[in-house]
């Protein structure tokens, strides 16, 4: 069990308004996403829910029991930081068993879910080490074994993966989530990449100063952002935006239009512009079009095979049923 | 790479700081060791000639030998507690966000910067004087008998008196030793389910290991030699003898620069025990 309900939540530190007053429901078993900005308060958010800092108003509680005043210990819930916070003194054995010998579970059954994390985590062989002489990704397993043997109702996950290469990050995403999908135990996760967001959540909450601009599933979001802000912040590369007499044609203040959504020619199409830079990814190649007169910058997804280079001129045909129309506000119009 | 060239000038422009470093710590050494193989009587006839170990064994058969002995580490061990213990303690309160923090920083550095001297002279006659001391006046206000400190309670006097003024080195050295803690660690901990003094005793104090050792190590260094405070207040009387004392007293007080001298070696080897056991106990905090 899992359920977690923030209740007209605010934190404020001194004269600051981190949070405004914010409601958000996180369903039992869950895997629910926080993006946003840098600074937009994510965080904040993940260690209220944790206890680790006092709300300045409003009432969370889990389960359906208030646990606004519970300490975190209490509250049932782990926490895998940033900088994983292993205790560099003891071994991964004794890390992994902090929160048992804590919560005084008896030594046999402490060696089991350790025998058993360290086997689901592939550990095995680094009991005995110190987290010093561990790699990246395996301090960061370790980290997660000691948030999976407690049995918490939720894990609170703080930018998990930020420290790590590339490609281990794509790797340590598929084990999360595989975890999600064996525990099938709530889980709220920090990021500020939004593949992550994309691929992992059921539920991603999208915050910008400390407040919810929208909540929903990943694709939710990515075909029907309810503002401006949204669209450009889910989706890569980013959606482009076009103001004034083009978006007036079809009734809005700004239409956007995402860089997938766009087909490229040599020969005609409604819009054009030079090409400034063109990247090759091999499976597809994205084009930066200057000179469109509709927007500073256009970016544009083509197929890995094109081969416009930088100066050539382009036309480009939008599929118009993917138009997304904003009004002054930014809000979407339907 | 060095050149050939460039090695030898590195060797010529080196070679000053070496002969004076040597020098600096030869010379004293030698001439330790030379002196402690002779009768050497400066007021009583001078340079008497060579008396192989003579000096050596009755520096140690002196009733005044293993007392001294035993007062040295007496003092030093009752130091380090002190100051280790309350050094931890103050660390952690100074750590704690406070108004006036800084302010407080300054007045528990104060003591390190008061000359042993006249540190001493201070509790001697302020703190510990028997008719005028505050001591002597809080003991009347309850109504009690005023201690003689310096007598009757010397040893603890002495190394109240050196706790004090060491207290600041440690809390320095502990406290940026814990403000290197990072807070996420506590946080993990707390969130394990770890009480505050669960989370002192697997946190912090582990975190606080290798400062500590360094703490004990230097102390160590500087406490075996401890001397103006002990010449000022109880003048090697009361027990409070500590070898260096005891090889002052030879050297000076009996004009026997010989037997003081063998006296100077034992203090080396005495060191040199004492250093091996801390090492031995306290060194492998000290690996990576
Ligand atoms: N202890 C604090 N005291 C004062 N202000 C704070 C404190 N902690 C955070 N803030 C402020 O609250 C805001 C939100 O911080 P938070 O750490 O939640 O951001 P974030 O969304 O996690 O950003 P990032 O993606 O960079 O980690 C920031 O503007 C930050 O300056
Ligand atoms: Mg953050």
């Amino acid at each position: 069990m899992g359920q977690i309900q923030l209740n007209q939540v605010t934190k404020r530190f001194g004269s600051v308004e981190v949070i405004p007053p914010l409601d958000l429901t996180i369903e039992d078993g869950e895997f629910c996403v926080f993006v946003g900005p840098s600074g937009c308060g994510k965080s904040t958010l993940l260690r209220l829910i944790a206890g680790l800092e006092d709300v300045s108003s409003g009432h969370i509680s889990i389960d359906g029991v208030d646990a606004t005043e519970t300490p975190p210990a209490k509250r049932g819930l782990a926490m895998v930081f940033q900088s994983y916070a292993l205790y560099p003194h003891m071994s991964v054995r004794k890390n992994i068993a902090f929160p048992m010998r804590m919560a005084g579970i008896d030594e046999a059954e402490q060696n089991r879910r350790i025998e058993a994390a360290a086997k689901a985590l592939n550990l095995t062989d680094y009991l005995e080490r110190r987290p010093g002489q561990l790699s990246g990704g395996q301090r960061q397993r370790v980290a997660i074994g000691r948030a999976i043997v407690r049995e918490p109702a939720a894990f609170l996950f703080d930018e998990p993966l930020s420290n790590l290469d590339a490609a281990l990050r794509v790797g340590m995403r598929l084990e999360i989530s595989e975890l999600h999908e064996r525990l099938e135990t709530t889980m709220i996760y920090v990021t500020h990449d939004q593949v992550e967001a994309m691929t992992m959540a059921d539920k991603i909450v999208v915050l910008r100063a400390g407040v919810i601009e929208q909540v929903g599933s990943p694709l939710e979001l990515y075909h029907a952002p309810r503002n401006q802000f949204v669209a450009g912040f889910i989706g890569s590369p980013k959606m482009n935006f076009i103001e004034g007499p083009e978006a007036a044609k079809h009734g809005a203040h700004t239409i956007g239009i995402r860089p997938e959504h766009i087909a490229v020619s040599a020969e005609s199409g409604p819009w054009s512009g030079v090409v400034s830079v063109s990247e090759h990814l091999g499976s597809d190649t994205f084009l930066h079009v200057h000179d469109t007169g509709l927007a500073e910058s256009f970016t544009v997804r083509a197929d890995g095979e094109v081969n416009f280079r930088h100066g050539d001129r382009i036309y480009m045909t939008p599929r118009e049923d993917v138009i997304h129309k904003f009004d002054a506000k930014g809000l979407r119009i339907d | 790479m060095a050149t050939q060239h460039s090695r030898s000038a590195a060797r010529v422009m080196m070679a000053p700081a070496v002969v004076l470093l040597l020098g600096w710590m030869l010379v004293p050494l030698i001439m330790t060791l030379y002196f402690s193989f002779k009768q050497y009587l400066p007021l009583r006839g001078g340079d008497l000639g060579w008396v192989g170990l003579d000096n050596y064994v009755r520096f140690v058969t002196s009733s005044a030998f293993w007392p001294s002995v035993v007062t040295t580490l007496a003092i030093v061990g009752g130091v380090l507690l002190i100051t280790v213990v309350f050094g931890v303690l103050l660390a952690v309160l100074l750590n704690q966000p406070m108004w006036g923090q800084g302010i407080v920083r300054i007045l528990v550095i104060a003591p390190f910067f008061v000359m042993p001297t006249v540190s001493a002279l201070v509790w001697k006659n302020m703190f510990m004087d028997p008719v005028n001391g505050l001591f002597a006046h809080l003991w009347k206000f309850f109504g009690a008998a005023p201690v003689e400190w310096l007598s009757q309670a010397s040893m603890t006097s002495i190394t109240m008196i050196v706790s004090w003024q060491w207290l600041p080195f440690a809390t320095l050295i502990l406290l940026t030793a814990i403000q290197s803690l990072d807070s996420e660690q506590l946080e993990a901990a707390e969130m394990d389910g770890a009480p505050p003094l669960s989370r002192f005793a697997y946190i912090t104090l582990p975190h606080l290991g290798r400062a500590i050792t360094v703490v004990i190590l230097i102390q160590t260094i500087f406490l075996l030699s401890i001397f103006a405070e002990i010449f000022v207040t109880t003048q090697g009387s009361f027990g409070t003898r500590t070898l260096t004392y005891l090889i002052y007293q030879r050297v000076l007080e009996s004009q026997n620069v010989g037997l003081g001298s063998a006296g100077g070696v034992y203090a080396i080897i005495l060191a040199n025990i004492v250093a091996i056991f801390l090492m031995r106990i306290v060194g492998k905090n000290l690996d990576a």
